[in-house]
């Protein structure tokens, strides 16, 4: 393949130039870069954190930092992972370049608004990494903030509040920015059901951001009242309670484990059907399993608080529908299943990581009904078992479902291909790194391994070794894949239009996309999973 | 979804409007020393949602909005309402 061009074409990348185009740009898709620059800077933090309390643990007793830099680097490592990369992570990155390309859009609806959110991320996230030095008191709540801790600790805690509170700004104007372009900006044609399934999740996605956001946020200013002015919400020394705190706070981040899950699914929903060359399997039950998981997933924040006092009634309602949310995803799980099946499966890296993310959700979602069931969350409650769990939901679903997006869409987003083979190599280390780091976790769990504790009994430490070696290999793959993909940003083979022969519209334009997309305002006359392959059933 | 004409509203009608919000503050506001025990709150919330409403129905112009949005908007304000209501039959149980 040719490594260089003699003219390169005007496109969003260089019709440009210099830093301040970058800043001042209210390009959907150069805000998207600056979205997945800033968020992979900042998961590499907080990676570095998590190998750095993996080493710690790697034996029993204080190995390489003290107890409360440990609580430190958990809490910091939590506020940073869930609220500056997981959450914003896909919807603000692949949301943002594909969904106006996806629906035959220019841009979104709010453009400057666009930009403003990401500047108002930056600026929380900056705060949330100050919070871990100013005064050299770095939070140590955990990232769930509880009270009455919270409320009393000496610790940094009001800065990390504020950040928190900040960066649910971001996703609120992102949520609402998607929303409105959605409804207003689909191309002529594109009715709802023409609409690929990418856009669909980010519209749940959406639904999500804009109204389950604002109540922790309330709720983080609550928190910040009482401890400067003594109001006593949450402080049962003030007159609050604390249980109310755990209803108001779960309200909204177990609706935010769907922020960050629903575009991932919407990701791989995306590389099925293209590396099948097949139309997806059951696409009306996908857009409502969806909705139904934005909507279900809106009303089971009490699984997490099954031991914390609330009332049996609520206990036994919370985990009915626990166990009514996995119907929808079991729908997804087979329905990615089905499009497979008897398609032209073509392994390539994306749909290694596509199928990855199967099997990790897979696991994080079977384990989530262990959690979910009221008599095994008591034995497994706040140990590592919730450690692992939620890392096969949150890094094997969303970040696996990211890396298969970065790897499906960096020839549109760059016009260049990364190198295959250093890409299968990276994703082998990161699969296997991935379960010899955290599946051992499921097993010193349920034999009563706490979470969050920085010494362990020594009758933990096999289980913790073997942990910790996953984490290093587990960061080799990580530093592979990045590598393989920084490197090949200048440097690769210049990527065809449709290098993956996808049918949806940001295949049909040239990589990388013009500034303003398309130089014709397509016009669908069809649904979006429609192959020429005279071997498949198109829908 | 369909366009349609911007509504513009009257002088009168946002000045009548901005009143009406006015004093019901004040009746919040006297509502306190009123000394109502827990009704008080009960009170000041009922006083809370009318403005909500009527700052939604006028001056955010949703009297004047196709059903589809009206039907969105009051989803919001559904979910919101079970959400309190879960909550707060954890409460009534404990």
């Amino acid at each position: 393949m040719n490594n260089t061009s003699a003219t390169v074409p005007l496109n969003y990348l260089n019709h440009k130039t210099g830093l301040w185009s970058w800043l001042s740009s209210t390009d959907h898709k150069r805000i998207g870069l600056l979205y997945l620059y800033s968020i992979t800077i900042f998961f590499c933090v907080a990676a570095v954190l998590g190998l750095l309390m993996r080493i710690e643990k790697f034996a029993p007793g204080p190995t390489i930092m003290t107890a409360q830099t440990y609580n430190g680097m958990f809490t910091i490592h939590g506020i940073i992972m869930i609220f500056i990369v997981v959450i914003p992570g896909l919807a603000a990155v692949f949301g943002n370049i594909f969904l106006p390309i996806m629906i035959g859009a220019k841009d979104v609806a709010f453009p400057k608004l666009n930009l403003f959110s990401w500047y108002i991320y930056i600026t929380g996230a900056c705060l949330g990494l100050y919070s871990q030095f100013a005064n050299g008191h770095s939070p140590d709540t955990g990232w769930t903030f509880y009270v009455p801790y919270s409320a009393e600790a000496s610790s940094n805690v009001v800065i990390a509040l504020t950040a928190a509170f900040v960066l649910g700004f971001a996703s609120i104007l992102t949520g609402l920015n998607f929303i409105v372009t959605i409804h207003r900006l689909r191309a002529p044609g594109m009715t709802w059901f023409r609409m690929p399934l990418f856009p669909w999740s980010l519209y749940a996605t959406a639904w999500i951001q804009l109204l389950a956001t604002p109540i922790v946020g309330i709720t983080l200013l609550m928190v910040i009242a009482e401890r400067t002015l003594q109001i006593g919400f949450f402080d049962p020394t003030l007159g609050g309670d604390p249980v109310l705190y755990q209803h108001l706070f779960w309200i909204y981040s177990h609706p935010a484990v769907y922020v960050m899950i629903l575009p991932a699914m919407g990701v791989v929903t995306e590389i099925f059907p293209t590396f099948s060359q097949k139309p997806v399997f059951g696409y009306v039950p996908i857009v409502f399993s969806s909705l139904a998981i934005a909507l279900v997933g809106y009303f089971v924040w009490g699984h997490h608080m099954f031991t914390s006092g609330m009332s049996y009634e609520s206990r036994w309602f919370f985990s009915f529908l626990t166990f009514l949310v996995a119907i929808p995803s079991a729908i997804k799980v087979f329905n990615w299943l089905s499009t497979m099946y008897g398609g032209s499966v073509d392994l390539k890296p994306p749909l290694l990581y596509a199928i990855s993310f199967i099997f990790l959700f897979t696991i994080g979602g079977f384990t989530g009904l262990t959690l979910g069931s009221l008599a095994t969350n008591i034995q497994v409650h706040n140990t590592d078992f919730v450690v692992a769990h939620f890392h096969y939901i949150i890094f094997g679903g969303m970040g696996f479902g990211f890396f298969a997006g970065i790897h499906y869409w960096y020839p549109k987003i760059y016009g260049r291909m990364y190198n295959f083979k250093w890409a299968n190599i990276a994703w082998g280390f990161l699969f296997i790194g991935f379960n010899i780091l955290y599946f051992p976790l499921f097993i010193i769990g349920i034999q009563g391994m706490p979470r969050r504790y920085f010494d362990y009994d020594p009758k933990f430490q096999t289980g913790q070794m073997i942990s910790s070696v996953g984490a290093v290999i587990l960061v080799i793959g990580l530093i592979g894949m990045i590598s393989n993909l920084v490197y090949h940003v200048r440097r690769g083979a210049i990527a065809p239009a449709n290098p993956w022969h996808g049918v949806t519209l940001e295949w049909q334009i040239p990589s990388p996309p013009p500034h303003e997309n398309f130089d014709e305002v397509p016009v669908i006359t069809h649904g979006p999973y429609v192959f020429d392959n005279p071997h498949t059933k198109n829908d | 979804m369909k366009n349609h004409d911007n509504h513009i509203s009257s002088y009168m009608l946002n000045w009548t409007v901005l009143l009406v919000l006015l004093m019901l503050t004040t009746i919040s506001i006297l509502a306190i020393k009123m000394h109502l025990g827990a009704y008080t709150v009960a009170l000041a919330l009922i006083l809370a949602s009318i403005k909500v409403t009527i700052v939604l129905t006028y001056f955010m112009h949703l009297k004047f909005e196709n059903t589809m949005l009206r039907l969105m908007v009051g989803g919001v304000f559904l979910l919101f309402a079970i959400v309190i209501a879960i909550t707060f039959t954890d409460y009534y149980f404990r």
